[in-house]
């Protein structure tokens, strides 16, 4: 007479499908706790592909590295010098810092997020133009619509190419017309067209309306030398980025003279901050989903244990029966807290089919779009049978009661029950 | 069959201590029919529960079929009501949501028989009570006659070493009440021991024996001449 009996399974259907509305009404609250739990669950599991969605194509364990005004006088110099990155610096920073793990360095024509006019006969742009090693496609990854992205053959070679962004080739083609080898004009230079991209993310600064051009046509073609912009510097997996930071800079202090104290020479972004934080947020959100969650089951169940209470109230004569025809407490203990697995189970499960659906439409209505803050909300296997086994568990334990309840009715006291 | 030696039992009723048995002594061997009569109150009903081993006595010995029955646990107690007892109650005890067959079956699930055969012995026995072709019927589709014989298909149905009815035919008429009786004859006549709980005098006479009780002992102890109740059902 295990688990397995059929007689025993058939006892607990029989009960409970006999009283029909007394059964649904019992597994409702059940139902709603699972839609909540699986729905908060699967709501925050489709936020956190939403950020990831955000940051796909950045790599988190990298930072941005540029140059500001001094604010402390040091060794003579005064405050507010401004210093340039060079390229030997990249060289520098790679052989002196080992969590660096490649540098990009970049320069841009005009301004940090200044633009320049492009010119493709009639048609024009206003774009920013950017001189990049290939490698930064590492760190922010370009999405090629078209064509290719910058290669080290384009670098050796001088060669005077450029990929454009999809709004920069809006600008200065026809729509539908061939980009791949025409020539666009940056300052009197013309670059042939070798690619096209979408931006892969919603972090960048560059925007859709970008020119990449190789960084040592850049040099020869703007007369910029050995100057660099800014490096984007991708750090070692299991590097602390911070730690990176803090020692390129204190290395780049020492070579230009800068007080080894001067918070504003070098600016910074960290991007695994952003993601840590990020990541905390989902993971703090996420413990409080299944938190409250479980609680709202605990609330479910013990709504089905107290309507089992009320039922074995009412089944007093029938238990005294049963136990007047040799049932003993063990089987009847057993029958209540079969009951009240079975309730909750298929309550669970009905909770659990109504959330999955109610996902799916979330995920139609607002996980469509490419910055969707909500994408595809689903939840674990893992998430799905934590919360079976926690709500089984709960279900034994609290099934309990009127189990338990039930024992202590005397078969002479039930049986005289009218 | 059954050895009851000065037993005693009393409730408690808030201070006072209502003393209901007051030295019961008795004797019924194997296959004899016992009515046990008395007034309301004259601790008729708590004999059969002790007997039943649904209560339990302040004190005395009580031997069934040579086993003492003293200080049972709960699982103990069901277990022996399953192997030697069989009730049949006044208000028949049916389980309402459960057809004839599966009541008469319960004993059985009880005792771990297989389900074929137990849905073959239930219908063996409603099949003795004449209730075969209401196999499938569900008690409140029967009239109180045949809940009452689907009740004593299901006492017989484990087997039992003594049949134990409290007032059986209570709640029938009386041409209903000989039928039961008739029933409670046969069944007596293929040898089963059976104590009858009553307090009417023609179904008392339709036993073979009396006891009477009065105000928890027994002031009479005679074997009578059976009347048969055939001899009423036409």
């Amino acid at each position: 007479m295990g688990l397995l009996d059929r007689d025993l399974w058939k006892e607990v259907f029989t009960t409970l499908s006999k009283n029909m509305l007394r059964t649904f009404l019992t597994t409702l609250g059940v139902i709603f706790a699972m839609v909540i739990l699986i729905g908060l669950l699967g709501a925050t599991n489709g936020m956190k592909n939403g950020f990831n969605q955000i940051f796909a194509g950045t790599a988190t364990n990298s930072m941005f590295l540029w140059t500001q005004r001094t604010s402390m006088p040091y060794k003579g110099f005064e405050r507010g010098r401004s210093v340039d990155l060079r390229l030997e610096d990249v060289a520098l920073i790679k052989r002196e810092v080992p969590e660096v793990d490649d540098i990009s360095p970049r320069i841009q024509l005009g301004n940090f997020r200044g633009t320049v006019t492009v010119i493709r006969g009639g048609k024009s742009s206003g774009s920013s133009v950017y001189g990049d090693y290939p490698t930064i496609d590492r760190m922010s990854k370009k999405r090629m619509v078209e064509g290719r992205f910058l290669n080290q053959k384009d670098i050796e070679g001088a060669r005077k190419v450029c990929v454009i962004g999809v709004d920069a080739y809006k600008l200065l083609f026809d729509k539908g017309e061939n980009a791949i080898g025409e020539s666009i004009r940056v300052n009197g230079i013309y670059f042939t067209v070798v690619g096209i991209f979408k931006r892969n993310d919603n972090i960048n600064f560059e925007g859709e309306n970008a020119v990449f051009v190789p960084f040592t046509t850049f040099q020869t073609a703007f007369n910029s030398g050995d100057e660099v912009g800014w490096m984007a510097i991708l750090v070692d997996e299991d590097k602390k980025v911070a730690v990176a930071e803090r020692k390129i800079k204190a290395l780049l202090k020492r070579k230009y003279n800068i007080h080894p104290d001067d918070p504003r020479a070098f600016g910074s972004f960290d991007f695994s901050q952003i993601f840590e934080g990020i990541s905390a947020f989902t993971l703090v959100l996420s413990g409080f989903s299944f938190f409250v969650g479980i609680f709202t089951l605990l609330a479910g169940v013990i709504a089905v244990s107290n309507i089992l209470l009320i039922t074995v109230k009412e089944r007093t004569n029938e238990i005294g029966i049963r136990r007047a025809l040799g049932a003993t407490p063990k089987v009847i203990r057993r029958q209540i807290v079969m009951e009240s697995i079975v309730l909750t189970f298929f309550a669970g499960l009905v909770g659990f089919i109504i959330s999955i659906g109610i996902l799916h439409g979330l995920d139609i209505a607002f996980g469509q779009t490419d910055d969707a803050p909500f994408t595809n909300p689903t939840v674990s296997i893992i998430q799905v049978v934590v919360s079976f086994v926690l709500m089984v568990g709960l279900s034994i334990l609290i099934g309990m009661i009127p189990a338990n309840r039930a024992v202590k009715v005397k078969p002479i006291d039930a049986l005289r029950e009218e | 069959m059954i050895e009851i030696k000065d037993l005693h039992k009393s409730y408690k009723m808030g201070s006072n201590s209502l003393h209901v048995l007051k030295g019961i002594n008795f004797t019924a061997e194997e296959g004899e029919l016992v009515a046990i009569m008395g007034s309301s109150g004259s601790g008729k009903s708590t004999l059969l529960n002790i007997l039943g081993m649904l209560d339990e006595a302040d004190s005395g010995e009580y031997n069934l079929d040579g086993v003492p029955i003293k200080n049972l646990s709960e699982t103990k107690a069901a277990k022996y009501r399953n192997k030697f007892l069989g009730f049949v109650f006044q208000s028949f005890n049916l389980i309402n949501y459960k057809s004839a067959m599966e009541n008469v079956a319960l004993p059985l699930y009880y005792q771990k028989v297989g389900r074929k055969e137990r849905e073959e012995k239930a219908i063996k026995y409603l099949e003795q009570v004449g209730l075969k072709e209401w196999a499938h019927h569900l008690p409140n589709e029967l009239s109180g006659g045949q809940k009452q014989r689907v009740a004593i298909a299901r006492a017989m149905a484990a087997e039992p070493k003594v049949l134990l009815a409290d007032e059986p035919t209570g709640a029938l008429d009386s041409k209903t009440s000989y039928e039961v009786m008739d029933l409670i004859q046969n069944i007596n006549d293929q040898g089963n021991t059976i104590l009858v709980v009553t307090h009417e005098e023609d179904i008392a006479h339709m036993c073979k024996r009396i006891i009477h009780l009065r105000d928890g002992v027994i002031v009479e102890d005679k074997k009578i001449k059976q009347v048969r109740a055939s001899s009423y059902v036409q």
